[in-house]
């Protein structure tokens, strides 16, 4: 039984997946691509991704492998983003700046197409 | 993830996690970091290529061979290396034995280190801020949610990984598997087994 202040482990006789939805895949494979490039050593990486899981937010106890899933993923992309701007690699506007562009090419894309870029320029 | 449907019925909508993610990919494929071909490798790799029967075959080997399991004591990296499971990241293993009197359990207190060379990806609940708080301050009130209650006098020694240095548990062999192969061992092994908040399987 856990006891009285601990949250309940989440899944664990379950057989979840590693990932809730295919954002946090590509997030995982970035990360390990470029390190495999040379751009960052996984010991660095390792850094980031712990001083931001070090300063997230509590889970609540009623998340499901899935929040806690995406929860989990929320500090490895801000990790990813930190360090790849830590690098000089990727400037947090420039970012925010394709994201939205690739927002109003999903908007811009009837439902079935495949997401074009140029369509949010 | 809350969508955004109301007047937007015919058109995609892509989630801010999706857009980010799908910014910084085609920002890196553009400046030539990294190629898309090598990050859909990546996945297929980590998603069914590799996996904890890598691991199971380690620990089967092991029971089986006590050389390979003299090896694995002593430098694990190499002895795991020489199967042809080699880390992607270069980390060092460590392969701890649970043995009479003695329960090891696997943990990344930090954030989420993990063996994948021989387990493949870790389950949600090892990268959970309940299991990486609880494992070390209540290890027993954890295994025992996983429905794992160890004698009194089994004393639970746990092991924080890092970047640097991970762990793989070798579980007790089951009892009743007197002359069985490595083959018909590796079954038994099950990839809680290896991260210690189970023991190996029972023989059918």
């Amino acid at each position: 039984m856990p006891s009285e202040t601990a949250a309940a482990i989440p899944g664990p006789r379950d057989a979840t997946p590693h990932f809730f939805a295919p954002w946090q895949a590509r997030a995982f494979a970035l990360t390990v691509a470029l390190s495999e490039a040379g751009h960052f050593a996984w010991t660095e990486w390792a850094e980031h991704l712990g001083a931001r899981i070090g300063t997230a937010t509590p889970v609540p106890d009623s998340a499901t492998p899935g929040d806690h899933a995406e929860h989990y993923y929320l500090s490895w992309l801000a990790a990813l983003e930190d360090l790849l701007r830590a690098k000089g690699l990727a400037e947090a506007a420039l970012i925010r700046d394709l994201a939205e562009t690739w927002q109003r090419a999903a908007r811009a894309t009837p439902h079935g197409t495949p997401i074009r870029f140029e369509a949010g320029l | 993830m809350p969508h955004d449907h109301h007047d937007h019925e015919d058109h995609s909508q892509l989630d801010d996690m999706t857009a980010r993610v799908m910014a910084l990919e085609k920002l890196m494929t553009d400046k030539g970091l990294v190629d898309p071909a090598a990050l859909d490798a990546i996945l297929d790799t980590y998603e069914t290529r590799v996996g904890p029967r890598n691991g199971a075959r380690v620990v089967a080997r092991a029971w089986t061979d006590p050389a390979f399991a003299e090896a694995l004591t002593h430098d694990a990296t190499t002895a795991i290396h020489a199967m042809g499971f080699g880390g992607r990241q270069g980390e060092h293993l460590t392969a701890v034995f649970n043995k009479p009197g003695l329960h090891n359990l696997v943990v990344c207190t930090l954030c989420s280190c993990y063996p994948w060379s021989v387990l493949g990806l870790p389950p949600v609940w090892y990268k959970s801020m309940p299991y990486r708080a609880r494992a070390v301050s209540e290890p027993r009130a954890v295994l025992a949610e996983f429905g794992l209650t160890l004698p009194e006098d089994t004393a639970v020694r746990v092991w924080d990984s890092t970047a640097e240095m991970r762990y793989i548990v070798i579980p007790q062999r089951p009892e009743g598997t007197d002359g069985w192969t490595a083959e018909q061992l590796e079954p038994l092994v099950s990839r809680d087994s290896m991260i210690g908040t189970a023991l190996a399987g029972v023989p059918a």
